[in-house]
């Protein structure tokens, strides 16, 4: 008898949560199509009343928002590529090489994952002022080339690849690179992709090790530049909602087009308890 | 012989990078923070001096720390079961058989998970502006005062608090409804048939046996949530009157505004120490509950 007042009760508070998580979303959308002033005004207009691109135009012929989306297009793929080899062949090497001292090292860098990554930020940053890298690419890439978390989902992943297929192998004499290269990567490509999502999206929203590793305007990604932008132009809504959107809208087109891969590592990553 | 050497070529690389920018900061920071290395220091490292533990000492006796910890506390004991809680519910709509286009509400309800931190805490910040604020447009309507959301002390907190909820529950919500959807059909069925009412099941089935998700959980939440930095740092710069000052703040602020690196890395010591306790705590709690569990028939 009630079950379609049940039904109208789970879609009606679906529907509800589903405005609550996308209004401030499509209203910085709509906001950044605004004339500046225009939100600044009572009743707050939800619509702009003539759409413009006055925002992005301003945006990226004076606040230098184009020189900032491609640092961070280089900056996150650099991270994702050198973080993607590293975490690799490390994760490949935990699940299929047998050494000693295997497990051991293994549950030691499952261990470090409690540190807190900010603990290590105050000596990392000495340490690259000595060798040169404090404002440089270099300097925020560095430390992000290869992830604990990274290593541990490649290595839950490999432990499915059958043995046998990688002994046939060295009975025919294929040496261990091309093992890897011919064999184990296509076998891993699924998280391969799931990881190669994770380390751009962290890398694309990543806040703090930036914003103290690079001291010029010239090197800011694009979450720097907006806080740093946020700061200069409190007023102008209209202009910030436009930042917004260009810092937001890759990664959530990245994820939208391979979400799937995504909730999986997510997924994957968090099974260890 | 050979497959030893070819394990330890696999894993050089990363163990390199780790080593040296993790592992080795790590242990430099413990070090940093038993001396007074600050801008004369930064200068001159002749400058530097052993103050032993000088810094957590003087650290004890700082207001602002204690302020910053209690205002890390409040952001972590009453975000953390909001957060939790929403998540919680979601899924649980979400696993709901009368769920229509299940797809598309995981998908929004996602959303906010993948935005960047600092873009959508801007949103928020004009979103609860006190005169053009849609909130505060909204409750007009409803025939309530205006709310000063970021420039009251007492209302700075629990707006960041509500940005964090809407900003990170759709990523536990993931994880509950993989738990949710992990328990066997045929205990509920085996319920249903003894006549367990709805409420009944949710409580001696979907609870008990989501257990070890909700523990951990609540673990990397809470481990999560005392990393509290970039959202003040956006929305309210700390104030007012220093109410959302947090203790990643403070770290910032003593070592990259007045370059105080051995305070700054006492700071970070100390935040480590405090979440790995709790962290313990949680453990412990959860399995003194399973055995109190276990006990009774």
């Amino acid at each position: 008898m009630n079950t379609r007042l049940a039904k109208v009760l789970v879609n009606g508070l679906l529907c509800g949560a589903a405005l609550v998580a996308l209004l401030p979303l499509l209203w910085m959308l709509s906001v950044s199509f605004m004339a500046p002033g225009e939100a600044s005004s009572l009743p707050p207009p939800l619509l702009p009343a003539h759409a413009t691109l006055a925002n992005y135009r301003e945006l990226f012929a004076h606040a230098g928002m184009g020189r900032y989306l491609l640092n961070s297009l280089l900056v996150s793929s650099a991270i994702t590529a050198l973080s993607l080899a590293c975490n690799l062949m490390a994760g490949y090497a935990f699940a299929k090489l047998r050494f000693a001292g295997r497990e051991r090292l293994f549950q030691a860098l499952i261990g470090a994952l409690v540190i807190p990554a900010q603990v290590a930020m105050l000596p990392l940053f000495l340490l690259l002022k000595y060798i040169g890298l404090v404002n440089s690419y270099a300097g925020v890439i560095v430390p992000g080339m290869a992830t604990i978390f990274g290593i541990y989902l490649v290595r839950q992943y490999a432990r499915g690849i059958p043995d046998e297929l990688l002994e046939a192998a060295r009975i025919d004499g294929a040496g261990e690179w091309r093992i890897f290269t011919l064999i184990v990567l296509p076998l891993l490509k699924p998280i391969i992709v799931t990881l190669a999502i994770f380390s751009f999206l962290a890398a694309w929203n990543d806040f703090m090790w930036p914003l103290i590793v690079l001291t010029g305007q010239e090197h800011y990604t694009l979450p720097i530049a907006l806080a740093s932008l946020a700061r200069e132009h409190a007023q102008d809504s209209e202009l910030m909602m436009a930042g917004s959107v260009v810092t937001v809208m890759p990664v959530l087109l990245l994820f939208l087009s391979l979400q799937r891969y995504y909730l999986e590592g997510l997924l994957l990553g968090s099974v260890k308890g | 012989m050979s497959a030893r050497r070819t394990a330890w070529w696999f894993l050089s690389p990363a163990l390199l990078v780790l080593g040296l920018f993790f592992v080795l900061p790590v242990i430099a920071a413990l070090a940093l923070s038993l001396t007074d290395y600050d801008l004369y220091a930064l200068a001159d490292i002749r400058n530097l001096r052993f103050v032993a533990l000088q810094n957590y000492w003087d650290l004890l006796h700082r207001p602002l720390f204690w302020s910053a910890l209690g205002n890390t506390f409040y952001f972590v004991a009453v975000g953390v079961p909001l957060s939790i809680g929403a998540s919680l519910a979601s899924a649980l709509l979400l696993n709901s058989p009368l769920a229509r286009i299940k797809p598309f509400f995981r998908t929004a309800l996602f959303a906010p998970v993948v935005t960047t931190v600092v873009a959508v805490a801007v949103i928020w910040r004009y979103l609860f502006n006190t005169k053009y604020g849609l909130v505060n447009y909204g409750l007009a309507e409803l025939g309530i005062h205006p709310i000063d959301w970021l420039d009251d002390p007492h209302w700075a907190m629990p707006t960041i608090i509500a940005f964090a909820v809407w900003k990170n529950f759709g990523y536990n919500m993931i994880i509950i409804l993989a738990g949710l959807q992990a328990i066997p059909a045929d205990l509920y069925e085996a319920a249903r048939i003894d006549g367990a009412s709805a409420p009944r099941q949710f409580w001696h089935i979907t609870l008990p046996m989501l257990k070890p998700t909700m523990l951990m959980v609540a673990i990397l939440t809470v481990a999560g949530y005392f990393q509290l930095f970039a959202e003040p740092y956006v929305m309210t710069e700390g104030g007012p009157l220093q109410s959302t000052i947090s203790v990643l703040y403070l770290m910032y602020e003593d070592g990259f505004k007045w370059w105080n690196l051995g305070v700054a890395s006492a700071v970070a010591f100390l935040l480590f120490v405090i979440i790995f306790v709790v962290t313990m705590l949680l453990l412990k709690l959860a399995r003194r509950g399973e055995q109190v569990d276990g006990a009774s028939p």
